[in-house]
């Protein structure tokens, strides 16, 4: 297509394996696994198949502990609401987060909040980090949910969830992580972090959109989301998506055999790109932490400039990158994960997110710094701010 | 998403830049929704506005904004300026996605600010600095409508009645 994709977290082309394993499913094992046919037999095959490639990524015990979903968000809320609901009569109706999670986790939140439940969120540090010590003191007799993501889509901060996991496992809460950013590019491994529940998506990783996962403890006491038939261990009624599902098998198995190398070369471009935004663009702030980060993002905070401008100008270079400022968000406010680290509203406007792929290569971030440096002077040049601030100098 | 008007005003905005020594100057908007924009005014003994000009802060949508409502106002006399107004810069534009009407309101609310101070100026008045405003006007005759699902919904609401998100600007605890 001759797009330079900067922008792998939002669009990743699902890796060819994953394509022609989705390819043959849809051609050829169109049944539905609860079916007590043939036809239904081979797709339950399928559908077993996959949920051991899942499993096997994140290191479950029991493969029956992966759940499929249509998507991380959705993930998010079957964890999130369903705890709530299953614990409100016996336990209480406190859950304490962090105050980086997605929207999905926070919309997921406030509607509780909307039904009496209580939420107590902890803040981070300038790198985004959670301390699991204030986890601990915001911890409650009735507290029954802790969430805190794995890393954060935004600013690739990777939190301290298995220390929090400690903690949680002492005190007997389940403990939910949304790793939708983290499964299939860093090591996962449920049993270390002591989660009893994490999210995940399937695109993530290669996979297809359209097909998420969640991870359930055996023993998580947790409400569907979604009620009817029993499919899911009785977890999430539905018809599979057995397309989307094999793809995202095959995309888990490829994902454990190649992290290792897709992570070396992640992080040489990701040293890359940060070397050139400092020797070519003045007045920015690389947010996160330097080391407890993914190796595919980076979020770069540019001064006197709005996001959405510098999309624009890039997607006329053919380069697609992402931003977080209000007005391209559509949601008209602020990102809360880069006011809750302590950049000013108008840093936080002006915030790109690249997020690496495997086909990208230094001639990509090459091609991407130059147009970032043409943009971002022409973008200043118009800028009261930056009138502003040079005029003060 | 953008018209190709739009995105021509994006892409070669008109009247960018400032004036040193203007008649009058308005600022609008504040970083927290991501558009800021000053509008700089040169008015001859005719009362006709000679030279405008503008510096912004903001989206494709605010920059495309800016410039077709300098190109709007330039040579038109101050009272025919007064009466641009926010919708006739956003159908002048070929329209825009409705999450982006309020920038349109930035441009006419920067103009009509302009003036203000230079009609402030002119009336001898000592005026030190532009007009300057920090709060959009949602009075703009329409009622309010979800970012959302685009239900309309009355100016003070707090939740939408369409699809239940809240529409509170600010959601979510701040730093330590």
């Amino acid at each position: 297509m001759g797009i330079i994709n900067l922008d792998h977290i939002s669009s990743a082309e699902p890796a060819p394996e994953v394509k022609k394993a989705m390819i043959d499913t849809i051609s050829h094992n169109y049944g539905n696994p609860s079916s007590q046919h043939q036809l239904g037999d081979r797709a339950a095959e399928a559908l077993d198949k996959a949920r051991e490639q899942v499993a096997c990524l994140i290191n479950a015990k029991l493969s029956k502990e992966v759940v499929f979903t249509s998507s991380g968000t959705e993930s998010i809320n079957h964890a999130i609401k369903g705890v709530a609901m299953a614990l409100a009569e016996e336990k209480g109706k406190h859950i304490v987060t962090s105050n980086i999670e997605h929207n999905a986790v926070l919309r997921a939140l406030r509607r509780l909040r909307m039904m009496d439940y209580k939420v107590t969120s902890v803040p981070v540090d300038e790198h985004g980090l959670v301390d699991p010590g204030d986890v601990a003191k915001a911890i409650r007799d009735d507290t029954v949910l802790v969430s805190v993501m794995h890393s954060n889509n935004e600013i690739g901060v990777i939190e301290p969830i298995e220390e929090i996991g400690k903690i949680t496992r002492e005190r007997k809460i389940a403990f939910h992580s949304d790793a939708v950013t983290s499964v299939g590019v860093v090591p996962i491994d449920v049993q270390k972090l002591n989660v009893d529940l994490l999210s995940f998506a399937s695109n993530q990783f290669y996979g297809p959109v359209g097909v998420g996962g969640l991870y359930v403890r055996q023993g998580t006491k947790m409400w569907p989301l979604l009620d009817g038939g029993v499919q899911e261990n009785n977890k999430r009624a539905g018809t599979e998506n057995l397309i989307g599902i094999v793809g995202m098998g095959v995309a888990a198995e490829l994902a454990s055999r190649d992290m290792d190398k897709r992570i070396a070369h992640y992080k040489k471009l990701k040293d890359y790109v940060i070397k050139g935004l400092h020797e070519r663009i003045e007045e920015i702030i690389i947010n996160g932490h330097p080391e407890l980060s993914l190796p595919n993002l980076v979020s770069v905070s540019i001064k006197y400039i709005e996001g959405e401008g510098i999309v624009l100008m890039l997607d006329e270079e053919n380069i697609a990158v992402s931003t977080r400022s209000a007005c391209a968000a559509g949601a008209l406010q602020a990102s809360h994960v880069l006011l809750s680290i302590g950049r000013d509203f108008a840093d936080a406007q002006g915030t790109l997110v690249v997020s690496l792929g495997v086909e990208n290569t230094e001639a990509d971030i090459d091609r991407f710094l130059d147009a970032l440096d043409t943009a971002v002077t022409t973008l200043r040049s118009m800028s009261p701010l930056y009138r502003k601030a040079v005029g003060a100098a | 998403m953008y018209s190709k008007t739009v995105m021509d005003h994006f892409k070669n905005p008109r009247n960018v830049g400032e004036i040193t020594d203007a008649d009058g100057v308005g600022e609008v908007g504040n970083p927290l929704c991501g558009d800021m924009m000053t509008i700089y005014l040169k008015v001859n003994k005719k009362e006709v506005i000679e030279d405008i000009k503008f510096l912004t802060f903001g989206c494709g949508a605010a920059i495309a904004v800016s410039s077709m409502l300098t190109e709007m106002a330039k040579g038109k006399t101050i009272e025919d300026a007064k009466k641009i107004t926010n919708r006739n810069v956003a159908q002048a534009l070929e329209g825009l996605p409705k999450n982006k009407l309020h920038c349109s309101n930035l441009g006419a609310d920067a103009l009509h600010l302009a003036i203000e101070n230079y009609e402030a100026k002119k009336s001898g008045k000592t005026v030190t600095g532009p007009a300057r405003s920090e709060k959009h006007e949602h009075d703009h005759g329409d009622s309010c409508y979800c970012p959302y699902c685009d239900a309309d919904v009355p100016a003070d609401s707090e939740i939408c009645a369409g699809c239940g998100h809240t529409l509170e600007r600010a959601d979510f605890p701040m730093a330590k």
